[in-house]
């Protein structure tokens, strides 16, 4: 197999993680839209310690899953609280901290 | 080399047919399901189609050896992430179905930004790693990964339980009912 061919998957993956963000309105869908893009990222660490024959690259890829795992719990938090504040998620509206 | 002929080699002469044919169906299990999850207006399609992509990603990488990450991949991700996911949507949104509003007017933007983005990361990785080969007996046992984690990197993992549970009480505290 060649290296490549996984560091691609992981570009798609990450690309279009990244146009989720940008096109999606609704808090939930944009925490969706991070999961791929974290996912993107542990296809390249794991790919790289295979190649590079180090064990970090996995061990990495543990620490970015944990961290991802905090990050949704924090993230579905507060979008909670929004949505119990404003009786809404969508991200649009919460514009009061414009200048 | 053109992205063409990348694939191309991918498929020629004497590289492992099996697991270039597995990759395959994964990669494309991973990009129709990314897919789905950044444009179905289904707030519970979309976290459904996450688990497609979740598993194929898990998946890939037993496909490259990595065991213990691979079956974590689906314990912590499918099995608790994407039910927290279905419980914030569950408590977010009454009404569960097709929801027009979940894109942004301007949806296009994210176009103009992720398919740049795609051309420069691919022009790149081609460039650098044009037929590089992965080592084709690297199975990296579950005991070296711990033997890892408890030795060189046993700092970090102690932050990461100490973020855990800042997490934890982070998220009791944020979510609860004054």
């Amino acid at each position: 197999m060649l290296l490549n061919q996984f560091l691609l998957l992981g570009a798609v993956l990450f690309s279009i993680g990244v146009y989720g963000v940008l096109a999606r309105r609704n808090g939930v869908l944009v925490l969706l839209s991070i999961e791929l893009i974290l996912n993107a990222v542990n296809i390249n660490l794991v790919a790289f310690g295979t190649y590079t024959g180090s064990i970090s690259g996995q061990v990495f890829a543990l620490f970015v899953i944990a961290i991802a795992a905090a990050e949704v719990g924090v993230g579905l938090a507060i979008v909670l609280m929004i949505y119990r504040n404003r009786q809404s998620i969508d991200l649009d509206e919460l514009s009061s901290m414009k200048g | 080399m053109s992205v063409a002929a990348t694939f191309a080699a991918v498929f020629a002469a004497d590289l492992d047919v099996a697991q270039n044919v597995f990759f395959a169906m994964l990669a494309l299990a991973t990009i129709v399901g990314a897919i789905g999850v950044v444009t179905t207006t289904n707030v519970v399609h979309a976290a459904l189609w996450l688990v497609v992509v979740l598993s194929s990603v898990g998946a890939n990488f037993l496909l490259m050896g990595a065991e213990f990450v691979g079956v974590t991949q689906i314990l912590v991700y499918v099995g608790a992430i994407v039910v927290l996911f279905l419980f914030g949507t569950m408590l977010t949104r009454a009404p569960i179905g097709k929801d027009p509003t979940v894109d942004n007017r301007s949806w296009y933007l994210g176009l103009v930004v992720a398919v740049p983005l795609l051309a420069i990361l691919s022009y790149v990785l081609i460039d650098a790693f044009d037929d590089t080969e992965l080592p084709s007996d690297n199975v990296q046992r579950t005991a070296e990964v711990s033997d890892s984690i408890f030795g060189q990197y046993l700092m970090p993992f102690e932050a990461i339980g100490l973020l855990l549970t800042a997490t934890l009480i982070g998220a009791i505290v944020l979510a609860r009912k004054e």
